[in-house]
């Protein structure tokens, strides 16, 4: 490791807090990403299951 | 196999879902090995930048962000071109998922370009030929999202954004070396900052991997949007119908 | 002859809509209003100093000839697509290019040209110095044109849609970026005395580019706009 202690590394010689923000929106902005494709598809799927139980209700009255 | 029934396979939204449900759980896996990896490495163990000290370990979230957000247009301008001249349906798809994924890394580039820009010119923002350009590139992403919203009609709103994209893909090539020449002009003297041609071997292996991770990770977000918007597109299929209730009948 | 068939076409369609525009008044008239009134905002807004002024005067007076401008396109199709010309149009397919070049020039010598002419008066306005001022015909004459061709797009993409207007802003903001840096470019050098002809030719190249290649997104532009 380049810096000695883990304090340093926090720190990084008074550019810690730049550097770490950075990171930190990376994580956020990357993860919400993943998030809002993870939850567009939960969004889809319970639509589907919305359309297959209405098609299923409709057939079982019609017999 | 010949061109075109490749070609008609990879535009079956069908098989391209199981193809790329497959694929998934590799490319997650490599993008964030390389990401996190190339991060740790870049961020403990590389050693300072004799000029900028420890701020340049912005790099390595920087210059993947930006690098892939100028490649996601071009991508998005060719699933455009595909999606107008073949009809592709598939590649409508490909294009309207590029969008907010290519917006955020554009705006995540811009972000960590301004506080990388406090420590080092001690400014938030400067206005400099390439962040000129991001900001452009970000209002072309704002554009073509804005557009898309504005229709209702789905097949209408793909085909305008085609249009868009690909008149903004034969302009960003005019638009960066416009602003290339505006800067050029405009040049101030106090900024002398050439951190590019003094980073050493050592500072740039870790950004080749973050580099291939950023680029593997937006692969795997796209594959993700893409085969939501599938589900949503084929609904009212069968196979869809099946895939999503599949263990209930 | 087809070549002069397609001359006679480009010639008609250009009378038509500029007598049309002339008929109407407005069309041509609220750009020029517009220009007037928002570079008379800018000495209110930055202070009456005459020096400041000719220090901002060339870039003040292309970023609002621009703007008018990219108000003037909402228009362009929008009465042709409501009254249903412009499906008539789209049915005679062959000819679709020459009209949709046509109607642009019309456009623009409606909206651009006048704005070229009145610049140099505005130029005086804002204490632009005499150097500057056939620089600043020149420049917005050929950029006006590059930005009536590219605003063209955003005009036939957003046409079919009833919340145009801001729309048409964000989609073509972007793309006219170039044609202001060089703009501006061209009065900045000829107030400091420079050779100012190397960016007109560049703005020459913009227009021939734009001449050559918009009205094929046009054109598709304006099916799609139809179609839906």
């Amino acid at each position: 490791m380049y810096f000695d202690t883990f304090s340093e590394l926090l720190n990084m010689s008074g550019h810690g807090s730049y550097v770490w923000f950075s990171y930190g929106v990376s994580v956020v902005v990357l993860g919400s990403l993943i998030f809002v494709a993870r939850r567009r598809r939960k969004q889809t799927e319970q639509h589907i299951r919305a359309i297959v139980r209405r098609k299923q209700e409709s057939s079982s009255t019609i017999k | 196999m010949s061109i075109s029934s490749t070609f008609h396979k990879w535009g079956s939204p069908r098989w391209f879902y199981q193809f790329s449900g497959r694929l998934l759980p590799w490319l997650a896996g490599l993008s964030l090995l390389l990401l996190l990896g190339g991060c740790i490495w870049g961020l403990a163990f590389v050693p300072a930048d004799y000029k900028q000290g420890n701020s340049f370990r912005i790099i390595y979230i920087h210059v993947p962000a930006s690098a892939v957000a100028m490649g996601a247009y071009v991508t998005m301008a060719v699933a455009g071109a595909i999606h107008l001249i073949w009809r592709m349906k598939l590649a409508a798809m490909v294009m309207k998922a590029i969008a907010p994924i290519g917006a955020s890394l554009t705006f995540l580039a811009l972000l960590t370009g301004a506080v990388w820009g406090k420590p080092t010119w001690g400014t938030w923002w400067v206005w400099d030929a390439r962040i000129t350009s991001v900001l452009i590139l970000f209002f072309l992403y704002l554009g073509i999202i804005a557009l898309h919203q504005a229709f209702e009609n789905r097949d209408a709103a793909a085909k305008a954004c085609a249009v868009l994209a690909i008149v903004g893909a034969v302009n960003i090539p005019i638009i960066y070396w416009s602003v290339e020449w505006w800067y050029s002009l405009h040049q101030p003297a106090s900024i002398s900052f050439t951190g590019e041609s003094t980073i050493h071997p050592t500072m740039l292996r870790p950004l080749m991997a973050t580099l291939s991770g950023m680029y593997l990770f937006f692969a795997w977000v796209l594959l993700l949007f893409t085969r939501a918007e599938i589900l949503d597109r084929e609904r009212n299929t069968r196979w869809v119908q099946d895939i999503v209730c599949g263990e209930a009948r | 002859m087809p070549s002069a068939g397609l001359l006679s076409l480009i010639l008609a369609v250009l009378q038509r809509d500029v007598i049309a525009s002339l008929r109407r008044g407005s069309e041509w008239s609220n750009p020029l209003v517009f220009y007037v009134m928002v570079c008379a905002l800018f000495p209110l807004g930055i202070g009456p100093q005459p020096e400041r002024l000719a220090e901002l005067a060339p870039g003040i007076l292309w970023v609002v000839a621009l703007l008018a401008s990219l108000l003037a396109t909402d228009s362009l199709f929008r009465g042709d697509f409501d009254d249903g010309t412009l499906e008539q149009m789209l049915l005679t397919h062959q000819s679709l290019y020459p009209q949709v070049l046509a109607k642009t020039l019309a456009h623009w010598m409606m909206t651009g040209l006048p704005l070229s002419v009145l610049s140099p008066i505005l130029g005086v306005l804002l204490q632009l110095p005499p150097a500057g001022m056939l620089p600043l015909m020149a420049s917005l004459v050929l950029g006006t044109m590059v930005l009536s061709f590219i605003g063209a797009i955003g005009a036939a993409l957003t046409v079919g849609l009833r919340k145009g207007g801001l729309l048409l802003s964000l989609i073509v903001l972007p793309l006219y970026i170039p044609v202001l840096i060089f703009g501006s470019s061209v009065v900045k050098t000829a107030i400091d005395g420079g050779p100012y002809m190397p960016q007109l030719a560049m703005l020459a190249v913009f227009f021939l580019v734009a001449l050559a290649l918009s009205p094929l997104a046009i054109c598709g532009a304006l099916r799609i706009s139809v179609d839906q």
